[in-house]
């Protein structure tokens, strides 16, 4: 396959290696000469010190006869140029952009550009992953060791069906909201809670254990010595 | 009308103060703020400083569903982006970027976004002046109407 890959940064250039370790036919634009020189150092002639960008250079490079065009500078106005240019100009089949700002995506794939890229988007997804919804979340510090702290009500929680006047909330701690698909409603004592309920609360940290205990259940620690 | 100009250069803001002292509503948005300096003192309308090419920056601005969206950055590239965003996104009336690269001038205006050449606008000016013809390339290209054409 022929791949012509736009921008030497970091990525272009690992994109490039691994392409040509694969056997792939691998063409490299790079604007900046010194970046360029540096790269056929390490990789050898594979690479047009042009930018990529302008229609003229870009035909130059044999993007009319590009299997693949690869856009992954790290500025997404160019990318999308790059993508749209190759799609459209010179009739490339499959066209890649690298987008930085995720609110993009939906723009670049409405434009035309088949494969998106988004490494921002990714180290979101795995971030978070990471956090554990079982858990109670600080929102906020305010003075006097207070926070506001939110519980998501998962199935198994036991505060499902009571109402707050039936839970052990411990002093000086306040539940005080509850949003429920998405709207916010003042909780009363008698307000039966649901799966599902994000639940806030006002305390301070020492709270913290017996309003976990309470509204997400006692920790898995506590339930081995139990 | 309403009017949003991307990028605050010489001919942004020339066109700015011109709209607003036509009586227009004007929101001028520039990644710099020292570009507003070209704005004169009596400029009533929108000074935003901020990204032309983030949907965002452009609701926040009042982009959305503006009579003319003008953009005239420095970059070819941001120009067609943030033309694109306001057509495709928040469906303003008109929309048309400044294109200096001749080749990308034509591929965009193919795709249904109204350009503005300096390249072929100046050397025609040239060679008009010296009597010599000019290149033959329109240096305002408008678009072949498709999605957006009124009915």
């Amino acid at each position: 396959m022929f791949v012509l890959v736009v921008g030497g940064g970091k990525v272009g250039y690992y994109l490039t290696k691994e392409l040509i370790e694969n056997g792939h036919e691998v063409v490299l634009m790079e604007k900046d000469r010194t970046r360029a020189a540096q790269i056929v150092d390490e990789l050898g002639s594979i690479v047009v010190a042009q930018d990529g960008c302008e229609g003229k250079y870009l035909g130059e490079a044999g993007s009319n006869r590009a299997d693949i065009v690869a856009a992954v500078t790290g500025d997404d106005e160019d990318n999308l140029v790059i993508c749209q240019m190759a799609k459209h100009h010179f009739d490339v089949p499959r066209t890649i952009a690298r987008v930085n700002n995720p609110k993009n995506e939906d723009l670049f794939r409405h434009l035309g550009v088949d494969e998106i890229i988004s490494p921002t988007r990714m180290a979101l997804g795995s971030i978070e992953q990471d956090i554990p919804i079982h858990e109670l979340l600080h929102l906020a510090t305010l003075e006097n060791d207070l926070e506001i702290i939110e519980a998501q009500l998962q199935p198994d929680s036991p505060a499902v069906g009571k109402t707050p006047s039936q839970l052990a909330i411990p002093e000086g701690c306040s539940l005080f909201a509850v949003v429920r698909d998405g709207v916010a409603i003042s909780l009363r004592p008698d307000t039966p809670l649901r799966e599902g309920d994000k639940v806030l609360a006002i305390g301070n940290a020492d709270c913290e254990i017996a309003l976990h205990d309470q509204l997400i259940g006692a920790s898995v620690e506590d339930a081995a010595t139990a | 009308m309403k009017v949003v100009i991307v990028g605050c250069g010489r001919v942004g803001a020339g066109l700015a103060e011109a709209f607003d002292n036509g009586g227009h509503e004007v929101v001028v948005i520039d990644l710099s703020t020292r570009a507003f300096d070209r704005l004169s003192d009596e400029f009533k309308g929108q000074a935003v400083r901020g990204d032309g090419t983030d949907e965002d920056v452009l609701r926040r601005s009042g982009a959305e569903g503006c009579d003319v969206f003008l953009a005239l950055t420095e970059g070819d590239n941001r120009n067609v982006m943030a033309a694109q965003v306001a057509m495709e996104k928040l469906s303003v009336g008109k929309a048309m970027a400044k294109i200096n690269d001749p080749v990308r001038a034509a591929a965009y205006a193919d795709l249904g976004i109204a350009t503005v050449c300096r390249t072929t606008m100046l050397t025609d000016a040239i060679l008009g002046f010296l009597d010599l013809g000019d290149t033959g390339m329109p240096s305002v290209i408008a678009p072949v109407p498709h999605v957006h054409a009124e009915a």
